[in-house]
């Protein structure tokens, strides 16, 4: 008997797919731009506190992942990217998902609470939640622009590790919260663009499939100019050193020739959309260097 | 007496859960441990 057979029978689920309802690769970037809030704020916590608020900043990441596993199963088994995940390929039940998902969330509000402070633990409470009820539950199927206010919810890690450390959220972590809210649309209308049919498919209203190819192409490059402005802010209001201005210059300037790539590529299929992929491998490389950078300024200015 | 892949199958993953959370619990009191430590020594408790 296979295990796929044996899952017919509803087995207690594994625990590698436990793990995988948590989202292990969406949650690097979120750690890492958690981090970088933490290491960049003026107070140095203890490392205890620090490794363990930036623990709480990646298990609410997962509960967010796994209720939104748990939400869109039917929604998952449509799209060939998604359905082997756990919930739509049979292997978990989701009243497993959905209590590890809120469990995971209560235990990581908690925790940061009572190891660093409440605001930490407020901020991070109000990312889970707007994860799941304003982007997953209300935003996603209704309308194009879920991506647009669903943004904002990712731009949460950056100032949960600096109100983590200093107890406050001042213009620098404001700023990297609006960088990482303007990056979102262009990073995922690029995906978007190249696996629109699996949205159409599962009737998931992204722009691709609403407004067009040649809509999205347009609002890509029109999102990544307020985006720039808002990389290079922290720098040009003397709140960094030149070393993350220049990254930030230079990343921005690269991020937009390919979203200009982008605009001007005429291809349908996915098959030609290599400005597309390129654009989208990119914006993550982007994120994490300039998140990397900031960190380095910091560090060298102290 | 042949075992039942089922029941096989059921320990196994059981086995398997039980093994990850006593080592999510044994980090758990190791970290509750640290943080005691970080906030008696940066509040002077």
């Amino acid at each position: 008997m296979t295990a796929t057979t044996l899952n017919a029978v509803t087995l207690p689920a594994e625990w590698r797919d436990i793990l995988a309802l948590t989202k292990p690769r969406v949650m690097s970037l979120v750690v890492f731009t958690g981090l970088c809030g933490l290491l960049v704020a003026p107070v140095q916590l203890p490392f205890a506190l620090g490794f363990t608020a930036i623990l709480c900043i990646a298990l609410g990441a997962g509960a967010a992942g796994a209720l939104n596993q748990y939400w869109e199963a039917d929604l998952d088994a449509l799209m060939k990217r998604t359905r082997d995940r756990p919930l739509p390929a049979g292997r978990m039940t989701r009243e497993t998902a959905l209590h590890f998902g809120v469990g995971l969330a209560v235990f990581s509000v908690l925790l940061m609470g009572v190891a660093t402070n409440w605001l930490a633990a407020a901020l991070l409470a109000a990312s889970i939640l707007f994860y799941v009820f304003v982007y997953t539950i209300w935003l996603k199927p209704r309308t194009p622009q879920n991506i647009v206010i669903g943004g904002a919810a990712g731009a949460f890690p950056p100032l949960i590790g600096w109100a983590a450390a200093t107890g406050d959220v001042t213009a620098l972590p404001l700023l990297l919260f609006a960088l990482i809210f303007l990056w979102t649309p262009p990073h995922f209308w690029a995906l978007a663009l190249f696996v629109r049919m699996d949205y159409s498919n599962a009737g998931v209203p992204m722009l691709p499939v609403v407004a067009g190819l040649k809509a999205t192409r347009r609002q890509i490059a029109l999102y990544t100019l307020p985006m720039a402005a808002c990389a290079v802010a922290p720098w040009a209001l003397g709140l960094t050193g030149a070393l993350y201005g220049m990254a930030a210059a230079l990343l921005s300037a690269v991020f937009f020739i390919l979203a200009l790539r982008v605009l001007v590529n005429r291809a349908t299929d996915p098959a030609g959309m290599k400005p597309e992929k390129q654009l989208f491998a990119f914006s993550i490389v982007y994120l994490f260097a300039i998140f990397g950078a900031l960190v380095a300024d910091a560090w060298l200015l102290r | 007496m042949i075992p039942d892949p089922v029941t096989e199958e059921v320990r196994r993953r059981q086995r398997g859960r039980a093994i990850v959370m006593a080592l999510g619990l044994a980090g758990f009191v190791v970290l509750i441990y640290f943080i005691t430590i970080a906030k008696m020594a940066a509040f002077g408790g």
